[in-house]
């Protein structure tokens, strides 16, 4: 390494700007610079989770296995509730719902864990939860594919149907809802190691109120008939019209959508994604204030930790 | 050049010192309250600029403030007012083989590595070569770092570190791991640094490295900035303010002895011949008794003894044991006593002086812990004693 190339390298000057508070803008821009990292911590989460393991990814596809063996033998065969093609529709929401449970597990500790990096090292702290949600990602995705593939063999989707298009928007509306929660809890778990514990007790309660294991189309004819404001309520929690929405993509044949069946929502495509609409509103809103959150509790991170 | 490398205005910095720490919600609904704690300034109202190309040491005893403000430069705090403007790439080694994963292998770790400290992975690509060759560990890079020695660890962090060559560099004491062999390494590569005009600031305990291959150098003490200069001055201030701080009052003096022979002065002096009642650990230490006698005295013995606070005996040595004749006193006589390194960390410590018969039976004169002396710990380890160590780990 000789200086002339080591002047030639020398790049035009950049200033970096350090004040109390971090402003949206210069932050958007530094993490654009660090995307690389994201990038690599990532990879590194994924190879770090599988590294000596004979079964290495399929055991991401062993846990639902066994959920959707437990599942079914509890509601067909005790309780005799069957839905059809109740695979499918577990799975559905079950992959969706595991993203949210993993990304949220993984990005809440992300700071805490990696203590020595934040203690040590500068680089925009997001990168840390938002590694966390993209390993977490990375795997859902794989686990959709083996899903679509599987519904494939199975003949499953006969002619493309036009609901299909919820699944890149329920996705969307996810990641946004994955983010803003991760910050928050990420961030406040730096001061209150606790925020770690409650999650799992808020996970299992949120796992039920969401349409995953039973049918949607069941609890809106309960509901309705009692009263349509508890229906409305229910549809409050952000992650069941995200699930429907992935059941209306992948799930939701055609007889499975009549009224008289009461497996899916009885409501027109528009419904769907009008749900979405504003739950993406609901979820931007929660990234707003997780950001904001994380940014002002970022400023003394380095101590805490 | 017009831009400074670094400029650093009005900084302070608060933190707060937990009394109890609650660190969970069960903890805080039960107190009812905040966790206690108390406010501390870190750093107050700091003011620093650093011109490119420049070298400069951040010095200061322990809690001045000096790794905070690296801290703050570096990005990974952020102060409570003031601001920093950094120009050019920064590349900060507070730690060698920051985010370094033990499954992963040499490989992946460089590359993780490398990009936490800013390298693109096409960078990363490029130097890959170079760096493994710098850290000699040609053999092992693909294997996992857990298997790894803390040698071999430190070796390929430092490796990636200077390969990121990057406009600014900071180091927090980072020179101080590692063998002999390692050591020259990082300051023949901190040199080439400075050849290249790259800007270095830097953390150090060691004030001669300091004196040595910096520029120019800030003081801080209580977190205050209290001068930023050319290097070998700074270092002046530094020592003088450090030994010049509480002049040491000896507990009133306690003596006996029939005065057949008087000590006339007990002086305590540093390497370079100024008395000083602070010292740092390892340093020299110079005990001149001056003694004096109207009539010859025959055979005088002569000894020192060191209490701590604790009134333990710390150390003592005396004439007849060392087997040093001092013949027949008449008149004057100084008697040295050089303690070439002063093992003592921290603390207090008493010195009585006596001069007495070699059977012991006659004291002439005894001078019961009537000196006084501090030992200030400078350096990173605790405790009474300062043992020289060295830290390694193996992984098994």
């Amino acid at each position: 390494m000789n200086t002339e190339e080591t002047t030639h390298r020398v790049k035009p000057a950049s200033v970096t700007r350090i004040e109390p508070r971090i402003g949206p803008l210069t932050r958007i821009r530094e993490l654009l610079r660090y995307r690389e990292l994201l990038g690599n911590l990532i990879r590194k989460e994924l190879k770090v989770k599988y590294k000596n393991s004979a079964l290495g990814f399929a055991w991401s596809l062993l846990n639902p296995l066994l959920y959707l063996v437990i599942f079914s033998i509890v509601l067909q065969e005790f309780l005799g509730a069957g839905l059809p093609a109740f695979p499918f529709y577990l799975l559905t929401g079950l992959l969706a719902w595991n993203l949210l449970s993993n990304g949220l597990a993984g990005a809440t500790g992300s700071i805490v864990s990696n203590s020595n990096l934040v203690s040590k090292v500068y680089f925009p702290r997001e990168i840390l939860p938002a590694a966390s949600i993209g390993a977490a990602v990375v795997h859902y995705v794989l686990q959709l594919f083996v899903l679509v593939a599987a519904m494939l063999l199975f003949g499953w989707f006969r002619h493309w149907d036009q609901g299909m298009v919820l699944l890149p928007l329920a996705l969307l509306v996810q990641l946004v809802l994955l983010v803003g929660l991760a910050l928050l809890m990420s961030s406040a778990n730096v001061y209150m190691r606790d925020v770690q514990h409650l999650l799992e007790l808020a996970l299992l309660a949120w796992f039920w109120m969401t349409p995953i294991v039973y049918a949607s189309g069941w609890v809106q004819q309960n509901l309705m008939n009692k009263s349509p404001l508890m229906w409305a309520v229910y549809l409050q929690n952000p992650m069941a019209p995200i699930v429907m929405g992935y059941q209306r993509a992948l799930y939701a044949r055609p007889e499975l959508r009549a009224g008289d069946a009461h497996v899916l929502v009885n409501a027109p495509l528009e419904w769907y994604a009008k749900r979405l609409g504003w739950t993406g509103l609901v979820a931007v809103a929660i990234l707003m204030v997780g950001w904001t959150a994380f940014r002002r509790l970022e400023t003394r991170m380095a101590e805490e930790l | 050049m017009t831009q400074p490398a670094v400029r650093a205005s009005g900084i302070s910095k608060r933190f707060k010192l937990y009394h109890e720490r609650a660190s969970s919600l069960k903890e805080r609904v039960i107190s009812l309250r905040r966790a206690r704690y108390e406010e501390f300034w870190a750093l107050k109202d700091v003011s620093l600029t650093v011109d490119p190309g420049e070298t400069i040491g951040l010095i200061g005893p322990n809690g001045s403030g000096k790794s905070t403000l690296l801290k703050v430069v570096a990005g990974i705090m952020r102060p409570d007012t003031g601001s920093v403007e950094t120009t050019g790439r920064m590349a900060s080694l507070l730690e060698l083989g920051a985010g370094f994963h033990p499954d992963l292998t040499g490989r992946e770790n460089v590359y993780l590595n490398a990009s936490i400290l800013g390298l693109t992975r096409r960078e990363t690509d490029r130097y890959f070569d170079d760096i493994v060759a710098f850290s000699e560990l040609e053999q092992f890079v693909d294997m996992q770092v857990k298997h790894y020695s803390s040698g071999m660890y430190v070796r390929l962090g430092f490796a990636v570190a200077v390969h990121v060559e990057p406009e600014i560099l900071i180091v927090d004491e980072v020179l101080s791991v590692g063998d002999e062999v390692f050591q020259r390494k990082c300051l023949d590569r901190i040199r080439m640094f400075q050849k290249e005009g790259r800007t270095i600031v830097f953390v150090t305990h060691a004030v001669d490295l300091v004196k040595q291959i910096c520029t120019r150098a800030a003081f801080l003490h209580h977190g205050e900035l209290i001068e930023a200069g050319p290097a070998a001055d700074v270092v002046r201030t530094f020592r003088e303010t450090l030994h010049g701080e509480a002049h040491l009052e000896a507990a009133p003096m306690t003596e006996r002895g029939t005065g057949e022979v008087k000590i006339v002065s007990v002086l305590l002096r540093d390497d370079e011949g100024r008395e000083r009642q602070i010292f740092q650990a390892d340093e020299m230490m110079d005990i001149s008794v001056e003694i004096e006698s109207q009539h010859p005295v025959e055979d005088p013995c002569i000894g020192i003894a060191i209490y701590d606070e604790r009134d333990r005996h710390v150390f003592g040595v005396n004439s007849i044991k060392r087997k040093i004749d001092l013949g027949t006193l008449d008149g004057k006589m100084r008697v040295r006593f050089r303690l070439n390194r002063l093992p003592l960390l921290e603390g207090r410590y008493a010195l009585t002086v006596g001069v007495h018969s070699r059977d012991e039976r006659t004291a002439y004169h005894w001078q019961e812990k009537a000196y006084a002396f501090r030992c200030v710990n400078v350096g990173p380890d605790v405790g009474p004693f300062h043992i020289p160590t060295e830290m390694s780990v193996e992984p098994l």
